[in-house]
C-alpha cells in the first residue's frame, strides 16, 4: 500500500530537482583572502610606459604557447585567447579499463579540453611608470560521452611563474626584433 | 490491472506538477520579461562620481579578475566588458559603463548563473562593494 505515495514522492523530488532550485553561491561575487593572493600570483609589473609593446609581446607569447586570439581591445589592454587540446589521461584510462574488467562498470574518461587565457595590462604606479600584466587561465573538460566533466579556474602558481618567465623572454625577443 | 492504474496516476500527477512549476514556455525565456524592468535596473545599476570611462572599464576588469573571472571580451567604444567564472558552476557577467549627466558614470552589471538569470539583489550588492573599493569611489544607488 505504501508503494504508491513513495513512487510519487520520488518522482516529484526528481522533477523539482530537474526544474531547478539552483541558486548562485553566496561567495560567488565576494572578495576573499585568496583573491589578494591570487592577484599577486597572477600579476607582474614591468618598468615601461609603452603598453602597446607589452601587449604585443603578450600576443606573441600566446602564439608561442599555441593559443589563438579570440578577441582583443588595445585601448583597454585586453587579449582573450583559447585553445583546444586532448584531455586523455593515462591513469584515468587504466582505472577505467580495470573497473570494466573487475566490476563491469563503465567509467567515463576525459577526452578533450578547452583552455582559455586572458591577459589584461594596465598602467600603474604613482606616475603610471609601470605596466602591470595580469593573466588568468580557465578550462572546460569534456568526457568521452561529450559531457562536461570539469569547469575550473586554474590557480596553480607554477603555471603563472612559467608564464611570466616566458613573457620576460618574449619582451626581450621582441625588443631585439626576433 | 491495479498496477498499471497506479502508474498512470503517478504519470498524470507528475504532468500536473510540471505544468504548475514550469508555466513559461521555452520561447518566453527569450525576453525574460517576468521581472519588473525598473526593479531589475535598480538592482543592477550604480552611479559613480567620475567621467573617466576608460579607467572605469579597466577597474571593472581588474575587479572581475579579483573575483576569479576570465574576461571574454571588452569594447572601449561601446563601454562593455563580458567575463566568465568557472568554479564547478559557470557564472557569466556583462558590465556596461555609460555617462549619466555631466559628472557621473552609470555602471550596470547583469549576470547569469548556469542557465538562469541572476535577479537576487545580494550578488550585485557584493559585486559593487568590491568595485567601489577598487574605484576608491562610492557606488551610489540610482532610483
Amino acid at each position: 500500500m505504501t508503494r504508491f505515495p513513495k513512487l510519487f514522492l520520488l518522482s516529484f523530488v526528481g522533477l523539482l530537482l530537474m526544474t531547478g532550485c539552483e541558486t548562485i553561491p553566496k561567495d560567488a561575487l565576494t572578495l576573499s583572502n585568496e583573491s589578494l593572493q591570487q592577484r599577486q600570483i597572477q600579476t607582474r609589473k614591468y618598468e615601461t610606459t609603452d603598453e602597446a609593446k607589452i601587449l604585443s609581446a603578450c600576443a606573441g607569447l600566446l602564439q608561442d604557447m599555441g593559443f589563438n586570439i579570440d578577441n582583443s581591445e588595445t585601448k583597454l589592454g585586453v587579449i582573450v585567447s583559447s585553445k583546444k587540446r586532448s584531455a586523455v589521461n593515462v591513469g584515468q584510462q587504466v582505472t577505467s579499463i580495470a573497473l570494466a574488467i573487475l566490476v563491469g562498470t563503465d567509467m567515463r574518461t576525459d577526452k578533450e579540453q578547452l583552455m582559455r587565457c586572458c591577459v589584461i595590462t594596465r598602467p600603474t604606479g604613482e606616475k603610471g611608470q609601470y605596466i602591470a600584466v595580469r593573466v588568468t587561465f580557465q578550462r572546460i573538460v569534456w568526457n568521452d560521452k561529450g559531457q562536461i566533466s570539469r569547469k575550473e579556474g586554474l590557480t596553480d602558481s607554477k603555471i603563472y611563474q612559467e608564464f611570466f618567465d616566458k613573457l620576460s623572454k618574449s619582451i626581450f625577443l621582441e625588443a631585439q626584433e626576433l | 490491472m491495479k498496477e498499471s492504474y497506479r502508474n498512470k496516476t503517478v504519470l498524470i500527477l507528475n504532468i500536473v506538477t510540471l505544468l504548475v512549476i514550469g508555466c513559461a514556455t521555452t520561447q518566453q525565456r527569450l525576453l525574460d520579461s517576468d521581472s519588473s524592468q525598473v526593479q531589475l535596473r535598480s538592482i543592477q545599476t550604480r552611479a559613480f562620481d567620475t567621467t573617466d570611462k576608460e579607467k572605469t572599464l579597466r577597474t571593472v576588469m581588474a575587479t572581475l579578475q579579483d573575483l576569479g573571472f576570465v574576461i571574454d571580451q571588452a569594447d572601449a567604444a561601446l563601454g562593455t566588458v563580458s567575463a566568465t567564472k568557472l568554479n564547478r558552476y559557470d557564472l557569466r557577467i556583462t558590465v556596461t559603463v555609460r555617462p549619466r549627466g555631466e559628472t557621473q558614470l552609470l555602471v550596470r552589471a547583469n549576470a547569469q548563473y548556469g542557465l538562469k538569470p541572476v535577479t537576487d539583489p545580494q550578488p550585485y550588492q557584493d559585486f559593487f562593494s568590491a568595485l567601489q573599493k577598487a574605484m576608491f569611489l562610492t557606488a551610489q544607488q540610482v532610483d
